[in-house]
C-alpha cells in the first residue's frame, strides 16, 4: 500500500447555535489510498455529510484538516468533484450543456472545442445518457437524472470522487441499475470515491472499505470494515457468498446493535427505531435486484 | 361506415360530421360553453347596468355617458385620425409638388418637407404613451435587475438597502412628479434637445415608482437559488461573473418576470397620472385635455380613453405573459 491519496487527521467540526457551538464530529481520522473504494455508513444525523463537506472544502474543520495529495484542502475545487443526493442539475439546461458547463470551466485551456465536445459525449456515454443530449431536466427521470450528475462529476477527471447518498432518492431497481454502472466505471479509471450511504447492501457490493461512524454529537469513525471480495462483483453470486454475507451482518450489528439507542432523548430514540426499519426493506432488495440482472439490456455493460 | 365502398367525399362528410357532434357533444362543449359563456354574462350585466344607471348621473356636462355614445365616440375618434392622416399625408404631397416645381426652375434650390402642424389624435396619443411607458419600463428594469442581483446576492447590502426600499416603494407617483419636474428642468439644459422635457418628467417617474416590484422580485429570486447548485458552482470554482451569468440569472428569472409583470402594470397606471399633470403628450394630456374642454362629448372621450387604457393595460400583460413562457425555462 502506497503513501496515503487523501488523509483526514483529527478533525473536529462545531457549529455555533444558539446554545453555544455543538461538536458534530470529533477525531476523525481516515488515510484513503489511491483507487480506494470507501463508503460511510452511520445513522441520521451522524456527521457523514460533515465529513463529505470538509473532502470537498464546502465546510472548513474547526480543528485537524484534511489533505490531498499533499496539499491542504480549503476550498472546493473540481479535482474534488461531488455527486449531490438530488443530482442538482441545472433545471435550464440540457444534459449536454450541464456536462459542458463542468467541463468548460475545468478544462477551457487544456482542451481545444472539438476535444472538450467529445470529452463531454465521452462521458455521458460512459453512464449510458448519449441518447437524451439536448432533453432538459423535466424530460427525464430521476435515475436518468442522477446519471447526469455522475457523468458531470467524472467529466472533472477528480482525483476524488465524492458522492453523497448518490442512490438514496432512487428506487431499488434503478439503484441496482446504478450501482453496477458506478462500480464498472470506478473499476475501469481506478478513481478514488467517498461515498456516503444508508444501504448496507451497497456498502458491501460497492466498497473497499467501510467506514461506520458513531452516532452524534461529537461522532467519529466507530469501525472499519476491509470487504476483500473479489471483482469484478456480481451482486446475484454474492448475495449467498458466505463471506459477503459475514460483511453484512457486521456492519447491521454495528447499525443495529452497538449504535442502536445513542441519544438521551426520546424522539431521538424513536429516530432511531425508525432507522432501524430500513433493513427489512433493504433485506428484500436483492430479490428485486436479481430481475433486473435478468434483463442485461437495461444494465450498463 | 358499414361498407368500404363509400366515396371519399362521402367518409370526408362523415369524417366532418363526426368530429363536428364530437365537438358539440358532451365535455368538450360544456367546457367551451363555460369558457365562453359566463364572461359573456358578465360583460353583458355590466353593459345593461351601465346603460340603465349612466342617464340618472347628471353632470355640468350632461348625462353621463352610455355605451351607445361611447361607442359612437369612439368611432368618431376614429374618424378624426384618418380625417387627419389624410390631411397630413395631403400636407406631404403638397409641399413635393411644390419642391419638384422649384427643383425643374432651378436645379441647385435646397428644399425640404416640413411635418404635418397638426395636432395629435387620439390614436397619436395612445402610441406616445406606450413609447412613453416602454421607455420608464426600460429604464426600471436597467436599474432593477442588477440592483436586485446585488441585493440578493450580498447579505450585508440587502440588509443596508432594505429600509430605504420599503420607504420608497409606496410612495405615489403624484408626490415625486413636482420634484422630478424641478430636476429635469434644471439639469437637462440643451440647446437642440433629444427628448422632451415633459417626456422626461413623465419617464422618469415611471420609472422611480416601478422599478420596485422588480427589484424585490429579482433579489428574493436571486437569494433563494438552490444551495445544491450553490454548491455545484463553489465545487466549479465558476468566476463571479460566470456564477451569475450561468447559475444565479436563469435560476431567478421566474421571479424576475413576475416582478417585471407587476412592474409594467403600475407603469402603466403611473403613466396616465403623470401625463396628466406634467402636460406631456399621452394619453393622461388626452383625458386631461377633454376635461378642460368640457364639450358636451367630453365625457364619452374621456371614457373612449378610460376603456382604451384597460385594454392596453390588459394587452401588455399578455405580451409580457408571452415573453415569460419563451424566456422561463420553469414555463
Amino acid at each position: 500500500m502506497s503513501k496515503s491519496h487523501l488523509e483526514l487527521t483529527n478533525v473536529q467540526m462545531a457549529f455555533d447555535t444558539k446554545d453555544g457551538p455543538f461538536v458534530a464530529l470529533e477525531n476523525v481520522d481516515l488515510k484513503i489510498r489511491k483507487g480506494e473504494f470507501l463508503s460511510l455508513i452511520g445513522h441520521s444525523g451522524c456527521g457523514k455529510s460533515t465529513v463529505l463537506n470538509i473532502v470537498a472544502g464546502l465546510l472548513q474543520a474547526t480543528r485537524g484538516g484534511c489533505v490531498l495529495d499533499g496539499h491542504e484542502v480549503n476550498t472546493p475545487g473540481p479535482e474534488r468533484a461531488v455527486v449531490f443526493q438530488n443530482h442538482s442539475l441545472m433545471p435550464w439546461l440540457t444534459v449536454y450543456e450541464n456536462v459542458e458547463l463542468a467541463v468548460q470551466q475545468v478544462f477551457k485551456k487544456s482542451m481545444s472545442k472539438k476535444e472538450r465536445r467529445e470529452w463531454i459525449l465521452h462521458n455521458l456515454k460512459l453512464v449510458n445518457m448519449d441518447h437524451a443530449l439536448d432533453k432538459r431536466l423535466g424530460e427525464i427521470s430521476g435515475g436518468m437524472a442522477q446519471r447526469v450528475g455522475i457523468a458531470r462529476a467524472l467529466a472533472m477527471k477528480p482525483s476524488v470522487l465524492l458522492m453523497d447518498e448518490p442512490f438514496g432518492a432512487l428506487d431499488a431497481l434503478t439503484r441496482a441499475h446504478l450501482q453496477d454502472s458506478l462500480m464498472k466505471i470506478q473499476q475501469d479509471l481506478n478513481s478514488t470515491v467517498i461515498m456516503i450511504t444508508h444501504d448496507v447492501d451497497e456498502a458491501v457490493l460497492l466498497s473497499d472499505r467501510i467506514v461506520m461512524m458513531t452516532n452524534g454529537p461529537a461522532a467519529t469513525i466507530g469501525e472499519e470494515l476491509h470487504i476483500d471480495l473479489p471483482r469484478p462483483r456480481n451482486r446475484v453470486t454474492l448475495a449467498d457468498h458466505p463471506e459477503y454475507v459475514r460483511y453484512r451482518q457486521a456492519v447491521l450489528s454495528f447499525l443495529y446493535e452497538k449504535q442502536r439507542f445513542p441519544g438521551k432523548e426520546e424522539n431521538e430514540q424513536e429516530k432511531q427505531t425508525a432507522d432501524a426499519e430500513v433493513p427489512v426493506q433493504e433485506d428484500n432488495s436483492p430479490e428485486v435486484v436479481n430481475k433486473s440482472e435478468e434483463s442485461p439490456v437495461r444494465r450498463i455493460a | 361506415m358499414t361498407t368500404l365502398s363509400h366515396t371519399d367525399s362521402l367518409s370526408q362528410g362523415q369524417r366532418w360530421l363526426r368530429a363536428l357532434t364530437e365537438k358539440l357533444s358532451g365535455r368538450s362543449l360544456a367546457e367551451t360553453g363555460r369558457q365562453l359563456l359566463l364572461p359573456t354574462i358578465g360583460i353583458a350585466l355590466f353593459l345593461g347596468f351601465w346603460h340603465l344607471a349612466a342617464p340618472q348621473v347628471q353632470t355640468s356636462l350632461g348625462a353621463f355617458p352610455g355605451p351607445a355614445q361611447v361607442l359612437e365616440q369612439t368611432g368618431q375618434l376614429w374618424q378624426e385620425h384618418s380625417n387627419q392622416r389624410d390631411r397630413a399625408a395631403q400636407f406631404v404631397t403638397m409641399q413635393e409638388q411644390r419642391n419638384e416645381r422649384i427643383l425643374a426652375e432651378n436645379p441647385d434650390a435646397e428644399v425640404k418637407i416640413r411635418d404635418y402642424p397638426g395636432a395629435p389624435t387620439f390614436i397619436d396619443q395612445i402610441f406616445t404613451s406606450l413609447g412613453t411607458v416602454l421607455a420608464g419600463f426600460v429604464l426600471a428594469t436597467i436599474i432593477a435587475v442588477p440592483l436586485g442581483i446585488i441585493i440578493g446576492l450580498n447579505r450585508h447590502f440587502s440588509a443596508a438597502v432594505n429600509p430605504l426600499i420599503q420607504i420608497f416603494k409606496p410612495v405615489s407617483p403624484l408626490a415625486w412628479l413636482p420634484l422630478v419636474t424641478m430636476v429635469v428642468s434644471a439639469t437637462y439644459v440643451s440647446d437642440d434637445p433629444m427628448f422632451e422635457k415633459s417626456f422626461l418628467t413623465s419617464m422618469i417617474t415611471v420609472t422611480l415608482c416601478s422599478l420596485w416590484p422588480t427589484l424585490i422580485n429579482t433579489s428574493v429570486g436571486v437569494s433563494a437559488v438552490n444551495p445544491d447548485l450553490l454548491n455545484v458552482s463553489k465545487v466549479l470554482r465558476l468566476s463571479f461573473w460566470t456564477h451569475v451569468r450561468k447559475v444565479v440569472l436563469p435560476s431567478s428569472v421566474p421571479m424576475i418576470f413576475t416582478g417585471l409583470r407587476v412592474s409594467l402594470g403600475i407603469a402603466w397606471m403611473v403613466l396616465i397620472a403623470a401625463e396628466m399633470l406634467a402636460q406631456s403628450p399621452g394619453l393622461g394630456k388626452f383625458v386631461w385635455d377633454e376635461f378642460q374642454n368640457g364639450s358636451s362629448e367630453s365625457l364619452s372621450r374621456i371614457m373612449v380613453a378610460v376603456l382604451a387604457i384597460g385594454f392596453i393595460g390588459f394587452l401588455l400583460d399578455r405580451i409580457m405573459l408571452v415573453i415569460q413562457k419563451k424566456v422561463a425555462w420553469n414555463e
